[in-house]
């Protein structure tokens, strides 16, 4: 067992410059495309991420009018293979940087 | 006609389609087949590389609109990236695609004359579902489909070559929209 030392340690200046170092700078986005129908994107999104038919939806929507949208985050590894599913499904999606 | 898709009880999935349009659907599962299917799996003396494909070798991005549109890129700005991706996962989905193809393929395999019913559990349904997706992207790819296509078809020509591809396109999307409001619930 160890107890906490009875005052707080000084820290050194330079710990407060640490860049703390989140594994989330990654994206996966998917891309407008004229023959997905609609109502499969959102099935997928609904299916595939488990996001609630709002939310589904609301990706959906942004995709077809904004011409894309980021519909995960997570590490590099995480989006590959989120990306690789949206390709298993037929959606068009690629890997990009927070 | 097909009425396209209907939910049915025990979860379960119903189609009825004439023989042309088996027939229609049997052809489309070959051309996505002879499209897909890995170059190297049937010829490859590796029996490892006609599993994964030769990861060694670079895979470039194909050529064909149609392909590029299955396989895309994975990566916009980065092309070795791009590429990495593509060694590791492009085979193991074309072979996806050709299951797909295949199953939906032996499934209304049958000489009878006349509508037959097909009744799909869920996991069929799904495969079904893929196989639709990737068949209309193959075709609206090569029609160059766009959001407002359909106002282009009311005014194209009957003499035009492309017209009976629209309206199979135009099949197509009907009969996959009832399978999604059919697994939905809609």
């Amino acid at each position: 067992m160890t107890s906490a030392p009875a005052e707080a340690p000084v820290l050194p200046d330079q710990a407060t410059e640490f860049e703390v170092v989140t594994d989330r700078p990654w994206v996966t986005i998917v891309w407008n495309d004229p023959v997905n129908l609609m109502s499969y994107v959102t099935y997928v999104f609904m299916t595939y991420f488990k996001y609630p038919r709002e939310k589904a939806e609301t990706l959906m929507r942004a995709v077809h009018h904004e011409g894309r949208a980021v519909v995960a985050s997570g590490s590099r590894e995480e989006m590959e293979r989120d990306t690789n599913a949206m390709h298993s499904y037929g959606l068009w999606a690629t890997v990009g940087r927070d | 006609m097909t009425q396209g898709f209907e939910r049915a009880e025990g979860g379960r999935f119903t189609v009825t389609l004439d023989e042309v349009e088996r027939g229609l659907i049997t052809s489309l599962a070959t051309q996505l087949l002879d499209l897909v299917t890995p170059p190297h799996s049937a010829t490859s003396d590796d029996p490892l590389a006609a599993i994964v494909g030769n990861m060694d070798e670079p895979v470039a991005a194909p050529d064909d609109v149609a392909l590029a549109r299955l396989f895309p890129d994975a990566y916009r700005d980065d092309p070795e990236s791009a590429q990495d991706f593509r060694r590791f996962t492009e085979h193991d989905l074309r072979l996806e695609k050709c299951a797909r193809a295949r199953s939906v393929q032996d499934s209304i395999v049958t000489n009878d004359e006349g509508d037959a019913t097909f009744v799909v559990d869920e996991e069929s349904a799904l495969i079904w579902l893929g196989f639709l997706n990737d068949v209309r992207l193959i075709l609206g790819t090569r029609l160059g489909i766009t959001e407002d296509w359909q106002e282009g078809l009311e005014s194209m020509s009957v003499s035009d070559p492309r017209i009976g591809l629209f309206h199979l396109y135009d099949w197509l999307t009907y009969i996959q929209e009832t399978l999604i409001q059919s697994l939905t619930g809609d």
